[in-house]
């Protein structure tokens, strides 16, 4: 039964869209943190520009991370209760009452 | 403002204390009636929902240094205080996308249950253990040292009497009521941590009409254009990135945030608590920085700094100026509730490294039936609990801030890349693992003693012998090669064959406890 689900399309497309998804939602994540980081090591002019009264870009900056991060989070959680728990059922609906 | 009642028990200080003391032991009374077998004890039964899990998470990772600390750094550095917040959000992310379903899916009870599942599982249940229980008890002297502080600060209590009146709260708490009372504990505390710091950040908008400009204004007029600019913080890229990987994955590998996950029944609601947490802490963080720069605005740095050198009061002397003595002791008595909710959890999970992976894995070979088991784990919570009191006690006085750093270090370069190579990986092996989580382990212990913040703050060296000041980016790379290497050059084929029916328990949730 263990080589039936293994071997099956359903559940080899279902880890590589899991795979896929948290792969490209994690290096989103370090590419958006690690690029603030160096942002405040390397280019501290752009981040000292103002944009609104004694505003400046390194404000918004910092709050960005965090509210995006908390939306990596969001897209993460939306996809996997709309397409995951639906490829699961659908795979063990496959396999009848096997699980 | 000219006086401040901070640092005497008031009234109200003294009411929100024993009210949220009452309530705490009322809900161990009632957990301890469900708190008999192992399930109970270590994971709550498996019964809370994702959302209480998200708001129990937020309150065992809200520190009370991330409360008055990161307040206090944005009240008197200004925009490096951000910078601080922003790292201790951004592993969350992490742990919801690579971790949370797959250790909830395969694991019962720690972390180490995962590495072990299908590796040989004393060697590997011993390393992971130690790992564990390096990272808690660093911890946890760093948050006994600082509640002694903060409640000598805030109530005038001795430092040692707030020493045992924290360990004895956790020790009943963890001891009586396990994992549900816990549980419980973190949800009020993150509750009233976000509603206190909630009206705080709305009385000082008010102040300035509800305008961040106008509270930005204020606080360059006061203290120029730099306050809200990058400073010091980062001025060397290499310690800024190895902070960086130390707090992001260092969340990734914390054992008591791991733990958490067991206490929902299922791998949705485990992702679904990660959301949760991130929006609180986030919010919470925002919070944090509008309240620093509040106090910098409203009270000023030099009254912050006259009354404790590190900024630890900003938030204290806001609320005490914007809602008088009231609301200052509101504010400290839920900064004692966020020291307790973080001290019970981080004893929990140490008592569970004890208990479940050393005491039932490794000396009864996992015979060891739930009546011994859960009378272990009892047992190394007390344990653990007077050892935190007289570590807390010893460190007295002392610089412990490294600890924290040094926590998350060994969290990230231990614990994280043997979790998440177990899971990953086929063809990782015991030796693999138990290289990895050693290497990671000894590398930054030592290197953190060779540093700026203990070679030369501490020991009073002229020059470091390592120049970071946060060895993660070296000993996290390190066990990650180590375990790679070592893992190719001893093949284990019977845990390559697991990991197939791994696979499928831990993609579709299939044989999960």
């Amino acid at each position: 039964m263990k080589e039936e689900i293994l071997n099956s399309k359903e559940f080899k497309n279902l880890v590589k869209s899991k795979n896929c998804i948290s792969l490209i939602l994690t290096v989103l994540e370090l590419i958006v943190y690690f690029g603030f980081i160096l942002l405040i090591a390397y280019n501290r002019e752009l981040l000292n520009q103002k944009i609104y009264g004694p505003v400046t870009v390194g404000i918004p900056l910092g709050i960005g991370v965090i509210i995006l991060s908390w939306i990596f989070t969001g897209i993460y959680i939306f996809w996997s209760n709309k397409k995951y728990d639906q490829k699961i059922s659908a795979l063990k609906e496959k396999l009848g009452g096997q699980l | 403002m000219t006086a401040t009642v901070l640092g005497q028990p008031t009234l109200t200080g003294v009411f929100f204390f024993l009210l949220f003391i009452s309530i705490t032991l009322y809900i161990t009374y009632r957990a301890a009636k469900r708190t008999r077998t192992t399930t109970e004890f270590y994971a709550a039964g498996r019964s809370i929902t994702g959302l209480q899990n998200g708001l129990a998470l937020a309150g065992d990772y809200m520190s009370a240094a991330s409360f008055l600390g990161i307040a206090g750094l944005v009240s008197l550095k200004g925009y490096d205080g951000l910078i601080y917040a922003v790292g201790w959000l951004v592993g969350w992310p992490i742990v919801m996308f690579l971790i949370a379903e797959p250790l909830r899916n395969l694991g019962k009870y720690t972390f180490a249950d995962v590495v072990a599942y299908r590796l040989k599982r004393r060697p590997i249940r011993t390393a992971a253990a130690t790992g564990a229980l390096i990272t808690v008890l660093f911890y946890l002297i760093a948050q006994m040292v600082g509640a002694g502080s903060l409640i000598k600060l805030m109530f005038g209590l001795p430092y040692e009497l707030a020493i045992i009146i924290v360990g004895s709260l956790m020790i009943a708490y963890v001891l009586f009521g396990g994992m549900l009372a816990t549980t419980w504990v973190q949800i009020i505390k993150a509750c009233l941590l976000l509603a206190g710091a909630t009206l705080l950040v709305f009385l000082t908008l008010y102040k300035f009409g509800f305008n961040y400009v106008e509270l930005f204004s204020v606080v360059t007029q006061q203290y120029g254009e730099k306050f809200i600019q990058p400073g010091g913080l980062v001025t060397n890229p290499l310690d800024a990135i190895s902070l960086g990987i130390a707090l992001m994955l260092g969340t990734a590998g914390l054992p008591h945030i791991l733990m958490r996950f067991y206490t929902v029944p299922d791998a949705k609601e485990a992702r679904k608590s990660v959301f949760y947490a991130t929006g609180f802490i986030g919010y919470f963080y925002i919070l944090t920085f509008t309240i620093g720069f509040g106090a910098a605005a409203l009270v000023g740095k030099q009254i912050i700094t006259k009354i404790d050198n590190g900024g630890n009061m900003a938030a204290p002397l806001l609320a005490e100026a914007l809602g008088g003595e009231v609301f200052l002791g509101f504010l400290a008595a839920v900064s004692f509730a966020t020291i307790l909710a973080v001290v019970a959890g981080l004893t929990l999970a140490g008592a569970s490294a004890v208990s479940h992976d050393i005491y039932a894995g490794v000396v009864k070979r996992e015979k060891a039936n739930e009546k011994q088991e859960v009378k272990a784990a009892k047992i190394a919570t007390l344990c653990l609990g007077v050892l935190s009191m007289i570590l807390g006690i010893v460190f007295k006085g002392q610089n412990v801030a490294f600890m924290v750093g040094l926590a998350f270090a060994v969290a990230a370069s231990a614990n994280f890349p043997a979790l998440l190579m177990s899971i990953f990986w086929k063809k990782f092996t015991t030796q693999g693992a138990v290289w990895s989580i050693y290497t990671g382990l000894v590398l930054s212990v030592m290197l953190i003693i060779l540093s700026p913040t203990v070679w030369v703050d501490i020991f009073k060296n002229s020059h470091p012998v390592f120049p970071l000041k946060n060895p993660a980016i070296i000993s996290f790379f390190a066990s990650f090669a180590i375990g790679i290497v070592v893992s190719l050059f001893t093949q284990e084929k019977e845990a390559e064959a697991k990991y197939e029916s791994e696979k499928i328990r831990s993609y579709i949730g299939v044989g999960a406890e």
